[in-house]
C-alpha cells in the first residue's frame, strides 16, 4: 500500500507553515489578484485615477492643515513633497491592512465551500493595492521634477521599503483577519485603528520631532521606519536613523511569526465559526 | 482497481452550539459574559456556576465514529435524512473543515463541488468568471484554457462570452456554472447536491457527463436527495443516521433500506423563507404537498385510492402565463409520467399577483407498488421559461393492503412488476373455434 497523498486529522501542533501547499495553490492566488484588480475600478467614471487622486488630496489637506497653519516643519523640504513622500507608503498599507484584515470574511462563501490554504486570502489583500503604487509613484516623479529635485542612488533602496510596509500590513492583518471571523467588531474599529496609526507615524511631521530619549520606543512602530526609509530613498534626505529601521524589522519579524501561529491555530474553525 | 481512494477511520465531529438568547458575534458580549461569570463564581462559590456557564453552549456530535474505505473507481452514494451528518462528512473529506477526532487517509488528487458557481464575481465576464472559477476548483490555468471551447458550448453561451454575468439570465449563470464544475477531472470527486438546480434538460446533460465520470474510473463520492439519482449514479451506498453509518453496501439495497425504515419519504416540503425558496422574480415556491383521498397529508397511498399533489406558489409579478407540472418517477429512476395544469380557469391566461395552489389529482389503480418521486416544475409560456424545476420534491409510497381483490393484482399473491398498474378491462369467453385448432393440430 502506498503513502496516502493526503491525511485528515486533528492538527495539534503549535506552528504549521504548509509552505509547499501555498507554492501549490499559487495560481489560485494570482486570480485572486488579479480579480480584485479587474472588479477595483469597475463603474466608476474616473477609473485608475483613484489610485492618485487620493494620496493628492490628503497631501494637499496635510499641507494646508499642517504645513501652513500649524507650521510643521519639514526637514527643509517643500512640505507637499515631503508629505506625499510620506503618503506614498502610508495610503498603500491602510489599504493593504484593511484590505487583508476583512479578507476572511469578505470570502465567507469561498471560506465554507472550498478548500485552499486560508493564508491566500491575507496575503492577496496586501498584494493587490501595490497596483495603486505604480501610478502613484509616477505622480512623485513628476512633483519631484517640478521642485527640481533628482533621485539619487539610494532609490533603489525603495524596495526594501516597500517590503518592509508589505510584510507590516500583513502580519499584522493576520492577527485581524483571523479575529474578525469570530469578533465582527474587529471590522469597526480598524478606521479608528488605522486613524491612529497614521499619527503615530511620521507622515505629517518629521521623526526629528520626536524627542531622542523616545526614539528607541516611537521605532517600535515599524511604519516609522518605512516612512523614514521613503524620505531618505527618495529624496536623498540625510541617511535615516539605521537603528530604528531594525528595531522596526524586528518588531515585523515578531508579529509575524506570532500573526502565522494565531492564524494558523484559528483557521481551523474558520469555517465552522464564520 | 483494488487500490483505496479514501480511508475514514473513526471520524467525528463535534460542535458547540450556542442556545438561543446567547449570541455571542461581538466581543462585548464575550467579554461581558466572562465577566458575569467571574463575578458569579465569585459571589456563588458552591455549584451555582453551572447554571450559567454551561447550559448555554451545548455540544453535539455531527459525527460520530465513522468508518468506511472507499476503492478507486467507485461510485459511491451518501443518503440520509437533512442534518445527519451529510454535509459535515463531505466538508471534512474536502478540508474545508477538520475533524474533532479520527483519520482520513486519501489517496488521489480530489475536486469538490459542494455548489456551483462558488466564487463568480458578477462584475467580471463570462471568460473571466470560467478563468476564476476554475482556479477556485483547483484547475491549472492551462487546463481551464484547454477546456474554454468546450466549457462554452456546454454551457450553450457563445455569444455571451464577454458580458459580464450580472447581465445574464439565471438560466444562463446556473449553467455555466455547471459547465465549469462538469469539466473539473480530479481522481476523486466528491459532490454535494448540486444537480438540484438548473432546468430538467440541463440537469440530464450534467448527470450524464457524471455518468461519464464514473465510466472513466475515477472516484465519486456523491450526496444526494434523489434515489433515482443515487441508484442510477452510484454502485454503492452509504447511509447516515444520527452522525453514524447505519448501512454500506450495493445502492439498491440501501436506498430500499432507507425508504422502508421511513427515514426518507417526505410528503411536504415547505420555504418558510421566501428569499430562499425555488424560483425567481415571477414565482416562488411555497410547498408541495401529498394529499390522501380524504385530503389529509399522506406519504403511503393505498393502490386504489386516489392521490392529491398540490403546489402553493407566490405569484410576484403580474401578466405572465404560467404553466404548473409535476414529474413522476419510481425508485428506479423511471419516468413515470409528467401531468401539466389542465384546468381553464388559468389556462393560458395572464395572472394577477398572489398565491396560487395547483392540484392534481393522481387516481387509483394507476401506479404500481413502491416509492413514488414527485418533482415539480413551472414555466411562463411565450416566452417559454422555467422558474424552476426540482426532482424529488416529495415522495409517497403506493401501498397494497392484500387480499382485497378488487386491485388491478386481481387473485396473484406474489410481486408483480411494472411502473403503473391500471385496472383494465378483460374478457373471457369459450371460443368457437376449439375443435377447429384440435383438429389442426391432429394434422401436423
Amino acid at each position: 500500500m502506498k503513502a496516502p497523498s493526503h491525511v485528515i486529522q486533528p492538527d495539534t501542533s503549535l506552528f504549521h507553515l504548509d509552505l509547499p501547499a501555498l507554492w501549490h495553490y499559487r495560481e489560485l492566488l494570482y486570480f485572486l489578484v488579479w480579480r480584485d484588480i479587474k472588479v477595483r475600478y469597475k463603474q466608476t467614471v474616473l477609473g485608475v485615477g483613484w489610485a492618485i487622486i487620493q494620496p493628492l488630496m490628503m497631501m494637499a489637506i496635510f499641507t494646508v492643515v499642517f504645513g501652513r497653519i500649524a507650521k510643521i516643519p519639514s526637514d527643509g523640504l517643500p512640505y507637499p513633497i515631503f508629505a506625499f513622500a510620506a503618503l506614498l507608503p502610508w495610503t498603500y498599507f491602510s489599504e493593504a491592512l484593511t484590505r487583508a484584515s476583512i479578507s476572511v470574511v469578505n470570502e465567507t462563501h469561498l471560506v465554507q465551500k472550498i478548500y485552499f490554504p486560508r493564508l491566500l486570502l491575507p496575503i492577496s489583500g496586501v498584494l493587490t493595492p501595490l497596483v495603486d503604487f505604480i501610478p502613484a509613484f509616477g505622480v512623485l516623479l513628476v512633483m519631484m521634477i517640478w521642485y527640481g529635485m533628482l533621485p539619487a542612488w539610494s532609490v533603489f533602496a525603495l524596495p526594501i521599503f516597500v517590503l518592509l510596509a508589505l510584510l507590516t500590513a500583513f502580519s499584522v492583518s493576520l492577527w485581524l483577519s483571523a479575529l474578525n471571523v469570530k469578533y465582527r467588531d474587529v471590522k469597526h474599529t480598524i478606521p479608528f485603528l488605522v486613524q491612529l496609526w497614521l499619527y503615530a507615524s511620521p507622515v505629517v511631521y518629521p521623526i526629528s520631532l520626536v524627542p531622542q530619549e523616545w526614539r528607541v520606543l516611537y521605532s517600535l512602530n515599524p511604519m516609522a521606519g518605512v516612512v523614514e526609509g521613503f524620505r531618505w530613498a527618495l529624496l536623498n534626505k540625510e541617511s535615516p536613523d539605521f537603528a530604528v529601521v531594525a528595531v522596526s524589522a524586528g518588531v515585523v519579524m515578531a508579529l509575524l511569526v506570532g500573526g502565522l501561529t494565531f492564524f494558523n491555530r484559528m483557521e481551523q474553525t474558520f469555517a465552522d465559526v464564520i | 482497481m483494488s487500490d483505496l481512494a479514501i480511508r475514514v477511520e473513526e471520524l467525528s465531529k463535534r460542535y458547540t452550539i450556542r442556545l438561543p438568547g446567547s449570541q455571542h458575534d461581538t466581543l462585548r458580549d464575550t467579554l461581558t459574559d466572562w465577566g458575569s461569570r467571574l463575578f458569579k463564581r465569585a459571589w456563588q462559590p458552591s455549584g451555582s456556576t453551572s447554571e450559567r456557564g454551561h447550559s448555554k453552549f451545548d455540544q453535539f456530535w455531527a459525527l460520530k465514529d465513522v468508518s468506511f474505505e472507499i476503492k478507486q473507481g467507485e461510485v459511491v452514494g451518501i443518503i440520509g435524512r437533512n442534518g445527519v451528518g451529510k454535509s459535515t462528512l463531505l466538508k471534512i473529506l474536502s478540508r474545508i473543515t477538520i475533524p474533532t477526532k479520527g483519520r482520513v487517509e486519501i489517496h488521489g488528487r480530489v475536486g469538490s463541488l459542494l455548489e456551483v458557481g462558488t466564487g463568480f464575481h458578477p462584475d467580471l465576464t463570462g471568460r473571466e468568471n470560467i478563468y476564476l472559477n476554475g482556479a477556485i476548483l483547483g484547475m491549472k490555468s492551462g487546463e481551464i484554457s484547454r477546456k474554454f471551447d468546450d466549457i462554452v458550448s456546454f454551457a450553450e453561451i457563445d455569444k455571451f462570452v464577454d458580458v459580464p454575468v450580472k447581465r445574464y439570465s439565471s438560466g444562463m449563470y446556473v449553467r455555466l456554472a455547471f459547465a465549469i464544475a462538469a469539466h473539473l477531472e480530479p481522481e476523486i470527486l466528491i459532490v454535494d447536491e448540486v444537480l438540484a438546480v438548473g432546468d430538467g434538460l440541463f440537469q440530464k446533460k450534467c448527470l450524464s457527463k457524471m455518468q461519464d465520470v464514473g465510466q472513466q474510473g475515477r472516484t465519486v463520492l456523491f450526496v444526494s436527495h434523489s434515489m433515482p439519482a443515487i441508484t442510477r449514479l452510484c454502485e454503492q451506498a452509504i447511509l447516515l443516521d444520527n452522525g453514524s453509518v447505519v448501512k454500506k453496501g450495493p445502492s439498491h439495497d440501501v436506498v430500499s433500506a432507507y425508504l422502508t425504515s421511513g427515514l426518507g419519504t417526505t410528503a411536504v416540503r415547505e420555504w418558510d423563507d421566501p428569499e430562499k425558496a425555488p424560483g425567481g422574480e415571477v414565482v416562488r415556491l411555497r410547498a408541495v404537498r401529498v394529499r390522501s383521498e380524504e385530503g389529509r397529508i399522506a406519504d403511503t397511498i393505498d393502490i386504489r385510492q386516489q392521490a392529491f399533489i398540490e403546489m402553493e406558489y407566490d405569484v410576484l409579478r403580474p401578466g405572465y402565463k404560467l404553466m404548473p407540472h409535476f414529474q413522476f418517477y419510481n425508485d428506479e429512476g423511471i419516468h413515470a409520467f409528467s401531468a401539466h395544469d389542465l384546468d381553464p380557469t388559468w389556462r393560458g391566461r395572464p395572472r394577477p399577483v398572489g398565491r396560487y395552489v395547483s392540484r392534481v389529482q393522481v387516481p387509483g389503480n394507476l401506479l404500481s407498488e413502491g416509492t413514488m418521486f414527485v418533482g415539480a416544475g413551472l414555466q411562463t409560456i411565450d416566452p417559454v421559461i422555467y422558474e424552476f424545476y426540482l426532482l424529488d420534491l416529495v415522495a409517497f409510497q403506493v401501498h397494497e393492503t392484500q387480499g382485497g381483490g378488487d386491485s388491478a393484482r386481481g387473485d396473484f399473491a406474489g410481486k408483480m412488476g411494472g411502473i403503473v398498474r391500471p385496472m383494465l378491462k378483460w374478457s373471457t369467453k369459450v371460443s368457437q373455434h376449439f375443435e377447429v385448432s384440435l383438429e389442426r393440430q391432429s394434422l401436423i
